[in-house]
């Protein structure tokens, strides 16, 4: 069974409580159709799960097959050296359709982000490099295809419709909670 | 499927319309062999795509991939151009999955190969198979897992 390489660590993008019950990590890509599709799904569930439940966002950006996909995954890192990386992820999967150079730069401008700082981050070798290790740590992690999700480390191979990621996520939760009243 | 530690059998196949490719091309590489069942698979970011953007990967363990199924040098062609595919497919197609039935990957009933694949050392000895179930992509991490311990033992 595939597992995620390396754990979640502070390296990360998350959101909610690193010592919940749960962590779901998805790796995606932006200009993914599929991600696209899951992404008001990922929503709501972080919503529902608040409490319970933390969500990791990695990038596996499918360079070839989608232009954009990896200028996005640069961008909302420009976006994180600013404290805004979730403003961004959200932005760009909102407006997929839409994804381009200069509207990647418009979802800047309309965080309000410094402008000149996020140019230049924009075309940093090191934000690029990070999308890249990420990449490589999701071929490791033996990501299949996007979106991959895993549920506290171990991959989730079903499909990414609410109901059945929420009973992963709700039989990962009560497996928690029983091995801890063991312990 | 052959086992591992067997010598692969050498084979040529079309690589497209007017060319053809042995295996032997590549002594002295190592090689990533994928059987597939078919072209045109409709998942976004199916595994001969999946493969597709992880060739610099594999260029850092010295290896070459070789995408292998029953379909035609035209189809391949054409699907090799549409999916901005940069690495060889290689036609099974005359006599149908010869090659695939070699390495003891080929599904009668479906006439289509499984999705099956062989890392190969440079000289050209199987060192990792693996058959997964023809739904599902196996991703790529065994691969990588393979070529590392082929570097290192070196």
């Amino acid at each position: 069974m595939a597992k995620l390489k390396p754990p979640v660590s502070e390296q990360d993008h998350m959101k909610g409580d690193p010592r919940a019950h749960v962590i779901l990590v998805e790796y995606g890509d932006f200009q993914c159709p599929h991600c696209g599709a899951a992404y008001p799904i990922v929503k709501q569930i972080v919503k529902d799960y608040k409490e319970k439940m933390a969500f990791v966002f990695r990038h596996f950006p499918l360079a070839e097959a989608h232009p954009f996909a990896q200028a996005a995954a640069v961008a909302s890192e420009a976006a994180a050296n600013q404290g805004k990386f979730w403003q961004m992820h959200a932005l760009i999967f909102e407006n997929q359709h839409l994804l381009g150079l200069e509207m990647l730069l418009q979802l800047a401008e309309s965080l309000k982000l410094d402008m000149k700082t996020f140019e230049h981050d924009f075309r940093d070798p090191k934000m690029f490099k990070k999308v890249e290790d990420q990449f490589e740590s999701g071929i490791m992690s033996g990501v299949n295809g996007t979106p991959s999700f895993y549920i506290n480390g171990i991959k989730y191979d079903d499909s990414y419709d609410y109901d059945s990621l929420t009973q992963a996520i709700d039989k990962a939760i009560s497996k928690n909670a029983a091995s801890k009243t063991k312990a | 499927m052959l086992d591992v530690n067997t010598a692969a059998p050498d084979f040529r196949l079309n690589a497209t319309p007017d060319q053809k490719f042995s295996l032997s091309e590549l002594k002295g590489k190592n090689v990533i062999l994928t059987f597939y069942p078919a072209d045109w698979s409709p998942v976004c970011g199916d595994q001969m795509s999946l493969y597709n953007e992880m060739l610099h990967y594999f260029n850092k363990y010295n290896a070459d991939i070789l995408g292998i199924s029953v379909d035609g040098k035209w189809c391949h062609a054409a699907f090799r151009e549409a999916r901005k595919l940069h690495f060889t497919l290689l036609a099974d197609f005359e006599p149908k999955g010869a090659v695939s039935k070699l390495y003891g990957v080929y599904d009668e009933k479906k006439g289509q190969s499984e999705r099956a694949l062989f890392v190969l050392d440079a000289e050209g000895i199987i060192r990792w198979n693996y058959l997964s179930p023809v739904g599902i992509n196996p991703g790529a991490d065994g691969i990588l897992d393979a070529l590392e311990m082929i570097s290192s033992k070196k």
